[in-house]
């Protein structure tokens, strides 16, 4: 089995400032990836960049074996998910509208969405909780119901690879962990996998089993979750003292 | 479905308009003379008031309406700002010298068509390659180009109409208002509306989704900068043959779409035939008005879309909870 995407040798830098140096990164069906770095590091840049959104400056990026800026835009969008740090909506529209829009890379350029489709975002609707949302505009949500409504997006896209910026922002508690449940068994079970930015080390450490640091200045370090997420690592990372507790069996990370 | 019943009953508004417009005048045409007109009777000085005079102005009056309003939805999309109409880019700006500069040597005819056209093509590829520039083409980088570039036009048409002998000032004021009395051949005008929305239709739900965002319409598979540059182009041609045709008419571009989005949403497939069908309708009726209202007086048709269009938008505006 070829790995679901695959970045080899890879570098990005975003205005003058490495964000990663000969890269070589694995992400195989089934594994939930967690990426974690300071502020302004270059975490979205680095995830707009394995969603092709953007050339990387060196390096190679495959999916499923096939280079993946030889590939169409929506071929691509058929396998890689984003789910965005911001939503603009500058113009009216429900929310069955916007989880609708997850289909368009199925589409051709004349098709209607049919009520296979229709049934498609209504069951994402509901797997967020906001089946009884549909025809509310988008503008009166509140932040964390615009997060939901766009991860429902994301899984009516149905994309084998889901790239998550900050993919607990705006959740209450109980929502962080109904949808992380949600994203990281879509990504388990279905033979998906997932890359998650997050600044929740405690989050990451409970749904991701892979990792990947950014140090800045192109330094970075992936690997398995055990190995990667300890205290000497996230002092590193973060540049503040960092404290592993164990409770229940857990590992709980809280700054020293 | 409530789709196709939309598109039917702006179908029939805008043979509505179009009849009313040919009816409506200084000699009043009655239902039944103009049937027989229309099918082929014999001549007579009806039959040529209509099919000289009437027709071709009513349908160049419905293809200008329909082009702005088609271009004025597609620059909303393109920019990302429900504020947009089609003349924010500076297009009518060009135009706009262009005519202004050939009534100033006095010429008329093909000559003001030609500099009118040409002014809105120069103005459209240095808004383009400006924008362009070295960096990326952000709708924001466009949109600042645009209205920067419509400023140097607004000067310089400042500059021509103070340097003008008062004898030009009332033509030159009717162009800049926008004034259809000039408007004889409205084939160009028809051709490019049906040419815009054949082009733009098979465009619109890439464009339902350009709407939310460059990241996540190329996340989505639209292949974002080819139909960014294929929409500036669509809506350009649109707005710079409109210009052409009837010089600035303001409202149409801005308001249609608006209008049709408090009711029928934002989805594009929808919304553009519906613009174009209204915009049309619109500038049907308030030309066959402008000619009307005053006679033997001719209002420059700008003018009546502005005093028509201000209330009944500000009223629905008032009503809608969207």
């Amino acid at each position: 089995m070829t790995a679901l995407l695959q970045a080899q040798g890879l570098e990005v830098a975003i205005a003058g400032k490495r964000v990663c140096r000969d890269l070589d990164l694995a992400i195989e069906r089934g594994q939930c990836w967690g990426m974690l770095g300071r502020n302004g590091i270059g975490k979205t840049t680095l995830l707009h960049t394995l969603a092709g959104l953007r050339a990387p400056l060196a390096g190679a990026i495959f999916l499923e074996d096939v280079i993946l800026d030889t590939l169409p835009r929506h071929r691509i969008a058929q396998s890689i998910g984003v789910l965005f740090q911001h939503s603009e909506d500058p113009f009216p529209g429900t929310v069955l509208e916007t989880a609708l829009i997850g289909r368009h890379p199925y589409l051709i350029a004349w098709q209607w969405e049919g009520v296979e489709d229709r049934r498609r975002a209504w069951q994402a609707l509901a797997a967020v909780g906001m089946e009884e949302m549909m025809d509310r505009q988008v503008a009166t949500l509140s932040g964390g119901e615009r997060q939901r409504l766009a991860i429902a997006t994301l899984l009516v896209q149905e994309p084998r690879l889901m790239l998550l910026d900050e993919p607990a922002n705006h959740l209450d508690l109980c929502h962080q962990i109904t949808i992380l449940d949600l994203l990281a068994s879509q990504a388990r079970d279905e033979g998906r996998a997932l890359l998650m930015i997050g600044h929740d080390l405690n989050l990451t450490a409970r749904y991701c089993d892979h990792v990947l640091l950014l140090f800045g200045e192109g330094e970075t370090l992936c690997g398995e979750v055990a190995e990667v997420l300890t205290e000497t690592n996230l002092e590193r990372l973060y540049g503040c003292a960092v404290r592993c507790v164990e409770v229940d069996g857990r590992r709980l990370f809280v700054a020293g | 479905m409530r789709a196709p019943w939309l598109l039917a009953g702006l179908l029939l508004l805008s043979v509505a308009s179009l009849i009313f417009a040919l009816a409506a005048g200084s000699v009043t045409i009655a239902w039944s003379e103009l049937w027989a007109f229309m099918s082929g009777g014999e001549e007579s000085l009806g039959s040529s008031l209509v099919l000289e005079l009437r027709l071709p102005r009513a349908l160049a009056a419905f293809a200008t309406g329909g082009m702005l309003a088609l271009a004025g939805a597609l620059m909303q999309v393109l920019l990302r700002n429900p504020l947009a109409d089609p003349y924010i880019l500076g297009i009518s700006g060009g135009a706009a010298v262009g005519a202004l500069l050939t009534m100033l040597l006095g010429a008329g005819g093909i000559w003001l068509t030609g500099s009118a056209f040409g002014g809105a093509l120069l103005s459209m590829l240095l808004v383009f390659a400006l924008a362009h520039g070295r960096g990326s083409w952000t709708a924001t980088r466009l949109l600042l180009t645009g209205v920067v570039v419509a400023a140097g036009w607004g000067a310089l048409i400042s500059l021509i109409l103070s340097l003008s002998p008062d004898a030009q000032l009332r033509g030159m004021l009717f162009w800049l208002m926008g004034d259809l009395s000039h408007a004889d051949d409205p084939w160009p005008g028809l051709l490019v509306l049906v040419l815009g929305l054949a082009l733009s239709l098979p465009l619109a739900r890439n464009l339902n989704v350009l709407a939310r965002g460059e990241l996540q319409a190329g996340a989505l598979g639209v292949a974002v900068a080819p139909l960014r540059v294929g929409v500036y182009l669509i809506a350009s041609l649109l707005t710079a043959v409109a210009v052409t045709t009837a010089g600035s008419v303001g409202f149409v571009g801005l308001v249609v779409p608006h209008l049709l989005r408090l009711v029928i949403g934002n989805d594009q497939r929808l919304l553009l035939p519906a613009s174009a069908l209204l915009g049309g309708s619109l500038l049907t009726l308030a030309d066959t008005l402008a000619r009307t209202v005053a006679a033997p007086q001719q209002l420059p048709v700008g003018v009546v879309t502005a005093l028509l269009g201000v209330p009944v938008f500000l009223y629905l505006l008032s009503r809608s909870h969207r």
